[in-house]
């Protein structure tokens, strides 16, 4: 037995990958779907306070993410752009990361075209622009001066729901789908703080721990973390087969693989421990 | 006049920025606004040179033939062919560009990204160990939090996802909010020191 917890102790590391890859693979091919029950999560908080929203509100989406977060992140975007759009809440979508414009544009347009909803009147996509948290203190006082044109270089005056936008105060939740920095905390401190306005948002399961503090202060109304939180929203808004809720299975089996790992990592440790206490 | 000068720009702006966050009155509204556009146009001026600074340090690379040198030309290669078909196809909806970004950046970033997942579980395996009471108890933790992030773990036991919401909300707030804290203090502290001139040292060291 302790011969085959020290080879265990031992394993070469590829066949972990191997594993860890397979327990991806198989789940994915075999389209295999876990129910996905929504606590008393912030997932939920999130998804009540978007519901309470009256229709016709100004919502701010900022993708402030690349490409590398996708997987967690756009299920989430898509979860939450189809429930405002299905509010009939009108959308203003902006980025502080570069790539986050371009995601912002696939999302909304796939989204705003499923639902029936146009461009520039129920959605728009002001894109990027450098400068985080100081961007977002200038954005409090003016929008336009930071956005004169939006991602397409159409002027500001020629968008029409943009009409009755003048600042950051004008929108009644702001929501941040963040991979980093600059993202939740330069929102929640320049905008929530700073101009009063209800901030939200999703971000990393990696990254979520940081922000729960912000949860229990009120200084956001509601958090999506990881693919958790996504698959939690789109259980909420009543999504199929959406892509969070397809990546539980995957990722429940990937998690228990990495626990089994441990578990036999330690038994060889205490097994290893043993031995050279006896020798 | 070399010591000066940087010494002054720095106490005027940070001091218009301190008073801009306290007195959201002319003028000083007027000189916080138009110093956070300079900002913006400053930080639009870095993206630049940091692209020119990268090129720069491939085309060296690739002359000197310095260590892992080959893989110089596919950073300069993918970079141009980003930048050209941008330039002259605009970055808007269904144009080269946004075909190249969603059909080549987005998957090769994702696949990087996974690809700690991999890493992860091999650390986890060689370095998780409950070596004492505060290693068993963060593993633990880390085991309730791992079960509680996925539906398998309300499958399993339908009190793991709320003993996780414990965790992540009492624990993980105290300790996080330990840290920011420490953290924002070292902030406000360095700050005013560059602005009363104290901390010169991104001056880059010359008097």
């Amino acid at each position: 037995m302790a011969s085959i917890l020290e080879k265990l102790g031992n394993l070469d590391r590829r066949i972990i990958f191997v594993l860890i890859a397979l327990s991806v693979i198989i789940p994915v091919t075999l389209k295999l779907i876990f129910p996905n029950p929504v606590g008393a999560e912030p997932s939920r908080d999130m998804y009540e306070y978007v519901d309470a929203l009256p229709e016709g509100c100004d919502v701010l989406l900022s993708f402030d993410y690349g490409p590398s977060t996708m997987p967690e992140l756009h299920p989430m975007a898509i979860a939450l752009a189809t429930h405002l759009m299905r509010k009939d809440i009108n959308v203003v979508c902006m980025a502080l990361w570069p790539e986050g414009a371009s995601l912002a544009q696939e999302v909304m347009t796939s989204v705003g075209d499923s639902l029936g909803k146009v461009q520039y009147e129920d959605w728009c996509n002001l894109g990027y622009k450098t400068g985080g948290g100081i961007m977002i203190v200038r954005l409090g006082s003016s929008m336009n001066a930071v956005f004169p044109t939006d991602r397409d270089n159409l002027p500001w005056d020629e968008i029409p729901m943009l009409e009755y936008i003048s600042d950051l105060t004008s929108f009644d939740l702001i929501i941040t789908l963040s991979a980093g920095d600059p993202g939740v905390p330069a929102w929640v401190m320049m905008a929530g703080d700073r101009f009063g306005v209800p901030v939200g948002g999703g971000c990393t399961a990696v990254s979520a721990p940081q922000y729960y503090t912000y949860l229990q202060t009120g200084q956001m109304v509601g958090l999506l973390g990881g693919l958790k939180g996504a698959a939690d929203y789109e259980t909420l808004v009543g999504i199929e087969n959406g892509q969070a809720i397809e990546g539980m299975a995957p990722q429940s089996i990937a998690h228990l693989v990495i626990m089994s790992f441990i578990i036999i990592g330690n038994l060889a440790y205490f097994s290893q421990k043993r031995k050279g206490g006896r020798g | 006049m070399r010591l000066i000068l940087p010494l002054s720009i720095t106490f005027i702006t940070g001091m218009i920025m301190v008073l801009h966050f306290f007195v959201p009155h002319q003028p000083i509204k007027l000189l916080g606004d138009n110093l956070q556009e300079w900002y913006m146009i400053v930080a639009s001026a870095a993206i630049f040179l940091g692209a020119l600074n990268l090129m720069h340090v491939h085309f060296r690379k690739i002359k000197l033939k310095l260590k892992n040198w080959k893989y110089s030309p596919v950073t300069i290669i993918g970079f141009s062919v980003m930048f050209v078909t941008g330039l002259i196809y605009g970055v808007t909806e269904a144009r080269p560009f946004d075909f190249l970004f969603m059909n080549m950046v987005a998957p090769m970033a994702s696949t990087m990204f996974s690809l700690l997942a991999f890493f992860v579980a091999s650390a986890a395996f060689r370095a998780f160990r409950a070596s004492n009471w505060r290693a068993t108890l963060l593993l633990t933790s880390a085991f309730i939090v791992m079960l509680g992030q996925v539906p398998i773990g309300a499958m399993i036991w339908d009190k793991i996802p709320l003993a996780k919401v414990w965790l992540m909300t009492i624990p993980n707030t105290a300790g996080q909010r330990a840290v920011m804290i420490g953290a924002a203090m070292g902030v406000v502290s360095t700050s005013l020191r560059m602005i009363f001139g104290i901390e010169r040292s991104y001056l880059g060291g010359t008097d």
